[in-house]
């Protein structure tokens, strides 16, 4: 028996550190690119890649995360995370992995929708006007689950 | 595998796209696209030339983000003119195997 192919994703995006948001990304454009239809959904920190004034300065995360292999005081140190971060921004150019904005344009260019979620909006005191223009709305967890009618869903 | 794609004999994988994208020829190209319900227009063939050229001085097909950047065809427009699928069905088209990238 041959399995259904994907028709539809729905990523959910809760981590807010640079390599919490690219597999996230990646997937979805991914999926686009097979003519998958995509949703991105970013919740709790992960809405930092879409705040206008934050996403361009998403950092690595180097504690608390062994496959990083640093010790976890060497990493707490001022200034590594930076350095991380710098690393890997440059290893994403160089395999033509856009920027976190640049990506989030193209992904919206490929026809996927963007929201982020409500409750977390109202947590941190934002609204529309602080996330990228790419963002197509503010959405609750019931509409989120009514947009993924027929979709697999993917957290990250 | 050989295939007669108007009039020319091409050697193609299992999916149907060329593996020696030096037999490829504007007439082929036609053919592809209509196997993919394509009807190629000029928009179609400047995204064609670039990846030819783009191609040729490479020895792959240039990505979606290379095809906008660097060929100066909007993201929008490229899943318009190749929809279900842009970076594949641009490559098959262009006479290229499948795009390897994950981008």
């Amino acid at each position: 028996m041959t399995a259904e192919p994907i028709q539809k994703v729905s990523i959910i995006v809760s981590k807010g550190s640079l390599e919490g948001v690219y597999p996230a990304l990646i997937m979805a454009n991914g999926a686009r690119a097979e003519g998958i239809e995509a949703t991105l959904f970013f919740t709790f920190f992960g809405l930092d890649a879409i705040i206008d004034k934050r996403m361009d300065h998403l950092k690595v995360a180097t504690v608390g995360n062994p496959a990083m292999h640093i010790p976890t005081l060497v990493g707490a140190l001022p200034g590594m995370s930076s350095l991380a971060t710098k690393m890997m921004n440059q290893k994403m150019e160089k395999l033509d992995i856009p920027p976190v904005r640049e990506f989030m344009e193209m992904i919206a260019d490929t026809g996927c929708d963007i929201y982020a979620c409500k409750a977390t909006v109202d947590m941190f005191d934002l609204d529309q006007e602080d996330f990228c223009p790419q963002v197509t709305g503010i959405i609750t967890v019931g509409e989120f689950y009514e947009k993924s009618a027929g979709a697999s869903i993917i957290f990250t | 595998m050989n295939k007669e794609l108007s009039g020319t004999t091409v050697d193609v994988d299992a999916e149907g796209y060329l593996t020696d994208p030096g037999q490829w020829t504007k007439e082929v190209a036609v053919e592809l696209a209509k196997e993919e319900g394509i009807e190629l227009n000029d928009r179609h063939w400047k995204v064609i030339d670039f990846i030819r050229k783009d191609g040729a001085e490479n020895g792959t097909a240039p990505n979606v983000r290379r095809i906008t950047k660097i060929g100066g065809v909007p993201t929008k427009e490229l899943y318009e003119l190749f929809p279900g699928g842009p970076a594949k069905k641009a490559a098959k088209v262009s006479g290229y195997g499948k795009p390897h990238g994950c981008l």
